[in-house]
């Protein structure tokens, strides 16, 4: 009789760290005495992709440098949301400058150590979609090219969430938001070459780049660590659904991350001075439809009268991603 | 005070020079201010730069427009730029050219000038001759120390030595002596002229 | 020590001597000088610890300075004109977060039409954001206010801007007494911070402030210029203990004492001015010159004071409020309300364009004689302006108005086919 392979799917979450795993190889959110950086009493959403993603990252940022981190964050929803005058639920030193400088008051801290020969204090940047791929380009990019000692964080929900809900230059094409509405011949967001923020992060040849998304957190876990381990200039983007914006359940956050990254949407990858280092294949594939249809944002192109042509390209779009990232196993 | 007037083309040093002189004369215990028509320079476009000695605190700004002397570093100029515009009657006149004023057409010119105040040098060649470039400030800024007797010799030396170094400085000093000798030998032959 | 040096140069020495610990620029005309002097010190090891970091933006330079002062580093940047405009959002954000950032800025236009000259436009553009702005009269003076300045936003935990003509001080060569280290060690002690971002003490800064608190966080603001009118002249007094010269302060009068006329300006034009009035002086005329030098917070009780006596005041000012009139002016005119006095308003040398003794001293008999229109813009070439305008009458397409205008002066050389 011939052996075959047989593969297991996990369908639940990857969230808390194993019973049965050394503790050092468990989540930082096992841990009792896990930090809280980003403590309860915030005012996110239900079912805030950011939030979830944003506490993960933190502390296991704090967990990789003792407790001696500092970070800037961008004005959007985290920012917003966890800091309600007169409360604030950040745990950490942390400042809120503008929209567009994040990445360069980042430097501006990181510099400070480094002039104080505080080698041990690091230094986190964090902003959503549009403070880093649109208004906080400049100074990202100047960050990047400088390899600043600083580990950029972009949460990615794919719109200007905080202002309501309009179109960043992040949105995925054919998705409704206030500014892309659903009407005239072309409803939704415009089809264009999109910006791959991750790429141009890549191209900047700076020491590690990673994506990930908030349906296999202790994923978000290892690269935050790693990219804690090295020094100069770090950027990861991480994939967190809003519900809110994107017309999902509450309880769909997760799922719609396994959904995108399963579909080939959202590509899960880590780089290294430019160069892909690795790529997290998927499981079993799904068709990208499965991935729209619990999303109101695209419900348009579902219905009566489906938008075949739309859904095709959509599909095309995340075949590109499998195809470019070799994201299916081989056999 | 003393208001000094630079004329050149950008690329020979006009700033420079004005800047030099200022520091001479401060090593020769004045107050000296120098300043260029901040102008968005180019190569070969005209520019101006002032110099003003004093030996009280100076406190105007404006750009000289009664200079008590005039240098021109490119005859060229003469035809283009209104370059003696303001300057004093017995105000001192020093061109770079190998030329004299009559050649130049401006010997009607300067008859109603103070002869001996009037200088032509060949600052370009001395620069070539001593430095390997034709830049002719610092020959020129010679010239002046000798002609009219306001500053050092050995204040432009110091002066050269705190914009350039190396064989550089060592050329530019060379040629700044050969301009000032070759101004107070004329001096000492149209004094030994008269006398005659 | 006594040196001969160009403006920019003296501050780079200056800001240097006070031990910043992280300098961030972006190039912009005429500052460049001043960054690059610095950069060389940094790179060189002569200015150590400090970072130096080539910035991409202006907004991204002073964003830098907001996170290294943040993070408890005395931190300097300087800018210009287009530059300190890119950053302005920055600039509130400074100044509201209460962050003793020390900026030059290297006056100069804005444009359009694009202009690299000097004038004031580009402060008066941030008077109202909240930082100190003090105006150097000379390349000494710059020098000192950038030490003073140090001093002064540390105490207060507020920015401060040293404003210095651009290519008029910047790029001029002029003689200054250069501190020793050991003297601006003891006018200056390291900086310790009201607030900072410490990972042993975390704080939580920038939060979003609603209607329930907000007019006080900004009354607050209000209140600290308010103690630097105190401050500032304190400064002063100890500055010239410790280095042996009158510098900085809110104000300088120069025979204002029995003075009928009062000139009042900002910057470096005060020299040419001073020279005016010396002359005007040896003809018997009764003028005095007000110089301002901190601009803000404005010292409306030194104003008011140092002008009690006279009968007119001419405000002379390197910018102007378009659709109003005199920016400078307008303050002076509030600090000397409920007076009879006039106060002339006199646009001059914007852009760049030389303030003359002699346009000057003709201004000042027209004052004298209370002949001047109460708005005067130096030196215009009415001409020229009616040239445009009735061209702009004549044609719907009428061109660029910037183009029209340099073609009327003969300035472009070619004309249309």
């Amino acid at each position: 009789m011939e052996q075959s392979t047989v593969k297991f799917y996990q369908t639940g979450t990857f969230t808390v760290g194993n019973r049965l795993l050394a503790p050092e190889q468990r989540s930082v959110q096992a841990d009792v005495q896990r930090r809280n950086s980003l403590n309860s009493g915030h005012r996110a959403c239900q079912g805030c992709g950011e939030a979830l993603g944003a506490r993960y990252a933190i502390d296991a940022a704090m967990a990789a440098t003792d407790g001696q981190l500092i970070a800037a964050n961008a004005t959007g929803c985290l920012e917003v949301f966890s800091t309600p005058y007169p409360e604030t639920s950040w745990q950490i030193p942390w400042i809120h400058s503008l929209f567009g400088n994040a990445a360069a008051v980042a430097t501006g801290i990181a510099a400070a150590m480094k002039a104080k020969g505080r080698s041990d204090v690091r230094v986190v940047a964090q902003g959503g979609d549009g403070g880093t791929t649109d208004i906080g380009f400049g100074c990202l990019s100047g960050m990047f090219e400088r390899n600043d000692d600083v580990l950029y964080i972009c949460y990615d929900n794919e719109a200007y969430m905080n202002t309501g809900v309009q179109r960043s230059s992040a949105t995925p094409p054919a998705a409704r938001t206030a500014t892309t509405m659903v009407v005239g011949p072309h409803p939704g967001n415009e089809f264009g070459q999109g910006k791959n923020v991750p790429q141009i992060a890549m191209a900047h040849e700076i020491p590690y780049v990673a994506t990930a998304t908030v349906a296999d957190l202790r994923d978000l876990e290892c690269k935050v660590t790693k990219a804690m381990s090295i020094r100069g200039a770090r950027y990861i983007h991480i994939f967190v659904p809003c519900p809110l914006g994107w017309g999902a359940a509450s309880h769909d956050t997760i799922k719609l991350s396994r959904l995108a990254v399963e579909s080939g949407v959202f590509p899960v990858f880590e780089a290294e001075r430019g160069e892909v280092t690795e790529v997290l294949k998927i499981r079993r594939q799904v068709p990208v439809e499965e991935y729209l249809r619990p999303q109101k944002r695209f419900a348009h192109l579902f219905g009566k009268h489906p938008d075949v042509a739309t859904l095709a390209k959509l599909q095309a779009r995340a075949d590109r991603n499998i195809r470019r990232f070799g994201l299916l196993e081989t056999n | 005070m003393f208001q000094v007037r630079i004329h050149g083309r950008g690329g020979q040093g006009v700033v420079t020079g004005a800047e030099m002189l200022s520091i001479a004369a401060f090593l020769g215990g004045r107050h000296a201010q120098a300043f260029p028509s901040f102008g968005s320079e180019r190569t070969g476009a005209p520019v101006v730069a002032f110099c003003r000695m004093d030996d009280k605190e100076i406190r105007l700004r404006e750009p000289i427009m009664q200079p008590d002397a005039i240098i021109i570093q490119d005859p060229t100029l003469l035809h283009q730029v209104d370059v003696f515009s303001g300057l004093k009657k017995d105000g001192y006149i020093i061109i770079n050219t190998s030329r004299s004023f009559e050649e130049m057409g401006l010997g009607d010119f300067v008859k109603g000038f103070r002869s001996e105040r009037l200088l032509t040098v060949p600052a370009s060649e001395l620069a070539m001759k001593h430095v390997g470039r034709p830049v002719p400030n610092v020959p020129l800024l010679g010239a002046f120390a000798a002609l009219c007797g306001l500053i050092s010799l050995d204040a432009v030396n110091r002066a050269i030595d705190q914009k350039f170094s190396g064989a550089v400085a060592k050329g530019n000093q060379a040629a700044a002596k050969e301009a000032y000798d070759i101004v107070m030998n004329q001096d000492q032959k149209a004094k030994e002229t008269e006398h005659a | 020590m006594l040196e001969q040096c160009e403006g920019s140069h003296a501050v780079a020495q200056a800001v240097a001597l006070s031990r910043p610990e992280v300098i961030c620029a972006y190039p912009i005309s005429p500052q460049t000088h001043i960054v690059e002097g610095l950069g060389e010190l940094v790179k060189s090891g002569a200015l150590t610890p400090c970072e130096f970091i080539n910035v991409e933006s202006e907004f991204a330079a002073l964003s830098v300075a907001i996170g290294s002062s943040a993070a408890g580093a005395r931190s300097y940047t300087a800018t210009a004109s287009q530059g300190l405009l890119f950053m302005a959002e920055a600039v509130y954000n400074a100044s509201g977060l209460g962050l003793p950032i020390v900026m030059t800025v290297a006056n100069r236009a804005i444009g359009a039409p694009i202009n690299i000259w000097n004038d004031h436009t580009d402060s008066m553009s941030m008077r109202d954001a909240g930082w100190l702005q003090l105006f150097a009269e000379t390349n000494q003076e710059a020098l000192d206010l950038h030490i003073q300045a140090f001093r002064i936003a540390e105490e207060l935990s507020l920015p401060v801007m040293v404003c210095m003509d651009g290519f008029i001080l910047t790029h001029a060569y002029e003689r200054v007494d250069m501190p020793e280290q050991a003297q601006v060690d003891q006018f200056l002690p390291p900086y310790e911070p009201r607030q900072v971002l410490d990972p042993s003490d975390p704080v939580t800064i920038g939060a979003m402030v609603g209607p329930e608190a907000f007019t006080e966080v900004r009354y607050l603001a209000h209140a600290k210029q308010m103690q630097a009118l105190d401050l500032i002249p304190q400064v002063a007094t100890e500055f010239k203990a410790i280095f042996g010269r009158d510098s900085g302060g809110l104000i300088k009068t120069y025979q204002t004492e029995d003075a009928d006329t009062i000139v009042i300006a900002l910057g470096s034009v005060l020299g040419t001015i001073k020279d005016t009035v010396d002359d005007l002086r040896a003809q018997g005329h009764r003028v005095g010159v007000l110089g301002i030098t901190s601009y803000r917070p404005f010292p409306i009780s030194a104003i008011r004071d140092a002008t009690v006596r006279a009968e007119r005041i001419v405000v002379i000012e390197k910018c102007f409020a378009v659709g109003i009139g005199g920016i400078v002016s307008r303050d002076v005119r509030s600090a000397v309300r409920n007076r009879p006095q006039p106060v002339y308003t006199v646009v001059a040398g914007l852009g760049g364009r030389p303030i003359t003794k002699d346009s000057v001293s003709e201004l000042l008999r027209q004052a004298m004689a209370d002949k001047l229109e109460l708005l005067t813009f130096l030196d215009l070439d009415w001409a020229v302006v009616n040239r445009v305008l009735d061209r702009e009458k004549a044609n719907r397409r009428s061109g660029p108005v910037a183009e029209g205008v340099l073609r009327d002066l003969g300035t472009v050389a070619s004309s249309a086919v």
